[in-house]
């Protein structure tokens, strides 16, 4: 018996050969856990003579992504890799790579932020970036991680995005873990990410550009805008490379975010990540036992498809919202989206908000079983719940 | 979906032996996850790594608490590491011992099937020197599968790490390893 083409990669594997894959011109990274071995794969591609690449070993991740700026800047595809501490000294720079319209594709391996220095995964880290205008891409196992990276570069090179994107991983539980994962011959995904060419690449010294002054309170606020129009043309680009995507590789995927067993499911819980597959078991368990309930699982989280979560989630009987970070003196990022996108309804679903997972805390499968449970009481009072915490 | 929990200590290759029965799972047409649990890692600490195999797709992301199969690479972790815990009495305790199985069970209180092979003395006569590879042949005999192919997934796992001699006297120990409790 065989399994095709399938092997044992760990996320890390799966994300570097991606990377090789593309084979990008530029990567500027520094190491941190759990992201390092990513680029130390990655490193021994090149090393090996395997891809074509330039590795810029840099001082801080503050200097990574300074780098990769300047290097989509001039014109060349540009990837990185990071995580918690190392994404929150690279912020600053993030923002200015979004606000360039650099089409840089980074993952970030999900770690908790300190303190308490942790180095285990949550989603805090990402969820800081949420406001920087990159798109934001989660993954549930290390298939979808490898094949999110492969997109991600089309997306980012969109003529009407032209954004950078963060494709992030559950760090640990899919970083490190081997799993089954087929990835796709080089020249398949050679052909699909195709030449890069750089619109206004500043080395092109024919066509002189100015790239990332400063800007007075006369143009600020319409830069800003165009940042906007570009996330508001994700949706569309995303769905697209999807299509090509799925011709390439007999993937299915056909939309923004995952449903399972949703359609006519009455209780509900969104989550993001790896963990939405311990989630899907519990479904699975409970619809035998003729419970009707389902799963959404955002893929993309930035820009939000709050319209279209709408539409699947109205319906239903109450919904959970599960976070793994937190923001502090308000809920969880990921229920304050549901919530925004359902708030201008007739009626809408009751919604509860749970936090879990903080800083690598295990979540089971009982344990989400819990929260379906509790879905299904009417009086349940609407306050946040922390899975597993000792309070 | 069968879950295996292994015991061993940093330096002794455990979560080599844990990868090495994924490749050879996957031979064998499975879905697999392996996993170590990760903490502070230091050579000659406690650790523990994980596999998860099963005939289908494995979405499962929580940790295993309550494995079928425990794997005990160094002995001296029936004492500093609990290796039953969460094993039930209808599972399989596999220790690497010179001791027999009912010693082991004086030893841990557990009541369940216990295996013991002295994997360390195996690597010793081969020439290898590590118990993980011996242990994982044991392991895969218990498991039930078929030795030629795990025998060629360790060849080749090996054989991209190791200069021929030394991948020898591994596949060696493993073969003695799997003969033993076969």
């Amino acid at each position: 018996m065989s399994n095709g083409n399938k092997e044992v990669l760990t996320g890390h594997q799966v994300v570097a050969n991606a990377m090789r894959q593309v084979e990008p011109d530029v990567v500027a990274a520094y190491p941190i856990t759990p992201q390092s071995e990513i680029v130390e794969y990655f490193s021994q591609y090149v090393a090996d003579g395997k891809v074509d690449s330039e590795v810029i070993t840099v001082e801080s991740e503050h200097s990574a992504m300074s780098a990769c700026v300047g290097s989509a800047a001039a014109g060349a595809r540009t990837m990185t890799a990071t995580a918690s501490q190392g994404l929150a000294l690279m912020m600053e720079i993030v923002y200015i790579a979004a606000s360039m319209r650099t089409p840089i594709v980074m993952a970030v391996a999900n770690r908790a932020l300190s303190g308490p220095i942790n180095i285990h995964c949550d989603h805090s880290d990402s969820m800081a970036a949420r406001d920087s205008g990159v798109i934001q891409l989660y993954g549930e196992d290390a298939q979808e991680a490898y094949e999110f990276t492969l997109m991600a570069q089309r997306l980012a090179e969109s003529e009407d995005v032209l954004l950078p994107v963060m494709v992030t991983l559950d760090g640990f539980t899919l970083t490190h873990t081997a799993q089954v994962a087929e990835l796709l011959p080089d020249r398949a995904v050679s052909d699909f990410v195709g030449e890069y060419d750089a619109r206004y690449p500043l080395l092109d010294v024919e066509n002189p550009t100015t790239q990332g002054p400063f800007d007075m309170p006369d143009y600020y606020f319409e830069h800003k805008l165009q940042q906007v129009e570009a996330m508001e043309n994700v949706s569309d680009r995303f769905l697209e490379v999807q299509e090509e995507f799925n011709d390439l590789s007999g993937s299915s995927y056909d939309g923004l975010f995952e449903t399972y067993k949703l359609e006519d499911a009455d209780y509900a819980v969104v989550i993001l990540g790896s963990t939405a597959g311990t989630a899907k078991v519990v479904v699975d368990e409970l619809r035998e036992k003729g419970k009707k309930v389902g799963l959404l699982k955002p893929w993309l989280f930035r820009p939000f498809p709050g319209e279209e979560i709408k539409d699947v989630l109205v319906d239903k009987e109450a919904v959970a919202i599960l976070d793994r970070s937190l923001s502090f003196g308000s809920s969880g990022p990921l229920y304050l989206e549901v919530s925004s996108a359902l708030s201008d309804g007739d009626t809408k679903p009751r919604l509860y908000n749970y936090t879990y997972g903080l800083g690598g805390r295990d979540i089971k499968e009982d344990q989400i079983a819990g929260v379906f449970e509790d879905l299904e009481n009417p009086d349940l009072e609407d306050k946040m719940r922390y899975i597993g915490a000792r309070q | 979906m069968k879950e295996i929990r292994w015991h061993g200590r940093g330096g002794q290759g455990a979560k080599t032996a844990s990868q090495l029965l994924a490749d050879i799972n996957l031979q064998e047409g499975k879905f697999v996850q392996s996993f170590p649990e990760y903490g502070p890692e230091r050579s000659g600490a406690p650790i523990r790594a994980y596999n998860r195999v099963s005939d289908e797709k494995i979405r499962v992301h929580s940790g295993v608490d309550e494995p079928e199969v425990v794997a005990v690479v160094d002995p001296t972790l029936l004492q500093a590491a609990n290796p039953t815990e969460g094993l039930s009495e209808d599972g399989v305790l596999l220790v690497n011992t010179p001791k027999s199985p009912d010693e082991v069970k004086d030893e841990t209180g557990f009541t369940g099937e216990v295996l013991t092979i002295d994997a360390t003395q195996i690597a010793e006569d081969a020439g290898s020197g590590y118990a993980n590879v011996p242990m994982l042949g044991a392991l895969v005999s218990v498991l039930g599968t078929d030795y030629e192919v795990a025998e060629a997934e360790v060849d080749k796992a090996l054989s991209k790490k190791l200069p021929d001699e030394i991948v020898e006297m591994n596949l060696q120990a493993f073969k003695v390893g799997y003969e033993t409790l076969s």
